[in-house]
């Protein structure tokens, strides 16, 4: 088979895998909002949420910064569902992978769905970790990793095998049980949550509701980061908060769900998932946390606050959110895999997210992880926000590729590589010791004392993107208009 | 059939919310808490899933 065969079976196979999807949705599948606030309150409270809480205040975040980060992130990141993602759904009705089909061509979509599928078994695997912490308390000879472990015991390991191959065992048996259970489970989590958070508060001497905002700036959000942390303020939080779905919303990922949405402002749904999941339920985790005096293990600290139903609500977290997360992984990995069967396809993921869940760094650093996810996919959103809305009003033609029948779009990927470089590199070179050697012999002063975190770099790398997709596109388009080449 | 099930569900939710609220005031300790947690996590995965059918995007 030749390398051009090859290539184009992938993209007739990627195509056939989402052929049931590719029509847009008709007028009669379309939902209201009752459906997404369900969907949004389901989803978005987790089994990371039992880390991302604490990992805020393991970074030394005051209460006023937390509470106020949360806040401002979480509203950009339901504005941006509602007024960038939502809207360009109900226009395109298209899934994701459609929509970059059309606009990007099959290569950039093959190459999105293979790094979504690596982004997925690592979150998948940090899932599992979060399930292992509780189910290894039934065994009292096998000990959660510490704080400074490089790698767990081995029995915990084997753990995390025989928890990673029922999630991939399940995963692979059905995905919309799974998924209909999840949701089952999704009040009484965040119920266990915000009770296990008040009922810790009397180990930190708060004995009624007038005590706890004293608490709260006093005894648990002290500012002062654990070791080996670095310190976080207001505007880590509200990035963190921003950019932890930055793939679902600015990357528009989320298209795929509300092209089913009657209205746009369906958007506004999303506010369910993130002030109970990435609101209270941090909040919660945070003050388990605190309460045990900065251990961030999920199983101990939920055990500690509710007992059994804590232990419980820990592995459920886990492993509702591992099993879809690892169905999805599948499927997109499904791509690179010519002969495979989905069930060889799931083992294979479901192997990579059981050596994931037994590196407790990926959980320790699960914030930067995040960021990056978010980071590297965003580009590609944005590029989509200006094709679907801005290039039809400058008089510039939308889905390009589709309608020259080119394979691939150079200014969304020249876009998507700029900006997510420009973010990388400006976090890079002062965080990472190879690459400040490498710029710090050359780099002026100006440069030297711009200092970002990653967390900073929503706003930036969304402009930077969309403002050279729209310049490269010009360029594109004035040498080459689409007419004169369909 | 169906009120009661809810019934049951929404006791089983409040048993797992209250109790914290309880301890934080210092009417209950933390055992009584987890007992009655306990309780709640069985009332409510032994009667949701019947009542509690969520809608998937591709119904209609």
């Amino acid at each position: 088979m030749s390398h051009d065969e090859s290539q184009h079976t992938i993209v007739e196979r990627l195509d056939a895998l989402y052929e049931y999807d590719r029509e847009p949705v008709a007028g009669k599948k379309l939902h209201g909002h009752k459906t997404f606030i369900a969907m949004f309150a389901g989803e978005h409270v987790a089994g990371t949420e039992f880390v991302l809480g604490p990992l805020m205040l393991a970074h030394g975040v005051t209460a006023t910064d937390f509470l106020g980060g949360l806040l401002v992130g979480n509203l950009l990141a339901v504005l941006s569902w509602a007024l960038l993602c939502a809207p360009v759904a109900v226009r395109t009705r298209l899934t994701i992978y459609w929509q970059l089909r059309k606009m990007c061509g099959p290569y950039i979509t093959v190459a999105y769905s293979v790094f979504y599928a690596i982004v997925l078994c690592l979150l998948a695997g940090a899932m599992v970790n979060v399930s292992v912490t509780a189910v290894s308390l039934v065994f009292p000879g096998i000990q959660n990793p510490g704080p400074q472990d490089m790698f767990p015991s081995v029995p915990w390991m084997l753990l995390a095998l025989v928890v990673g191959s029922v999630i991939a065992i399940l995963a692979v048996l059905g995905f919309e049980k799974l998924a209909q259970f999840s949701k089952i489970c999704a009040p009484w989590m965040a119920l266990v949550f915000l009770s296990a958070g008040m009922a810790v508060l009397p180990m930190l001497d708060v004995h009624s509701f007038g005590e706890i905002w004293p608490a709260f700036k006093e005894r648990i959000f002290t500012g002062e980061p654990l070791p080996g942390f670095s310190k976080y303020t207001f505007w880590h939080v509200m990035g963190f908060a921003w950019l932890c779905n930055a793939t679902q919303h600015i990357g528009m990922s989320d298209v795929t769900i509300f092209r089913y949405a009657r209205k746009w402002t369906s958007g506004f749904a999303s506010a369910f998932g993130m002030y109970i999941g990435h609101f209270l339920a941090w909040i919660a985790s945070a003050i388990l946390c605190a309460a045990a005096m900065g251990n961030t293990t999920p199983g101990e600290i939920a055990l500690l606050g509710a007992g059994v139903a804590g232990a419980v609500c820990v592995v459920i977290a886990g492993w509702t959110t591992a099993n879809p997360t690892l169905y999805r992984a599948g499927l997109a990995i499904q791509v690179a895999t010519p002969n495979w069967q989905r069930w060889k396809v799931t083992f294979a993921a479901g192997a990579f997210m059981v050596i994931t869940a037994c590196i407790p760094d990926v959980n320790r650093n699960l914030d930067r992880i995040v960021g990056f996810y978010g980071l590297f996919f965003m580009p590609l959103g944005a590029c989509i926000f200006i094709d679907v809305w801005i290039l039809p009003r400058l008089g510039m033609v939308s889905n390009y590729i589709e309608k020259t029948g080119k394979l691939l779009s150079w200014p969304a990927l020249l876009a998507w590589i700029i900006s997510f470089g420009f973010s990388f590199f400006m976090y890079a070179k002062d965080h990472y010791a190879w690459m400040n050697k490498l710029v710090a012999p050359w780099q002026p002063d100006w440069l030297a004392a711009i200092k970002v975190d990653l967390l900073f770099m929503v706003g930036p790398e969304w402009i930077l993107a969309v403002s050279l997709y729209l310049f490269f596109s010009w360029l594109q388009q004035r040498r080459h208009p689409a007419s004169t080449n369909s | 059939m169906n009120n009661i099930l809810k019934l049951i569900s929404f006791t089983g939710l409040a048993l797992t919310l209250i109790p914290g609220a309880l301890v934080l005031i210092g009417v209950i300790d933390n055992s009584l808490q987890y007992t009655l947690m306990l309780i709640g996590m069985v009332a409510w995965f032994s009667s949701a899933p019947f009542w509690m059918h969520s809608t998937s995007l591709d119904d209609n």
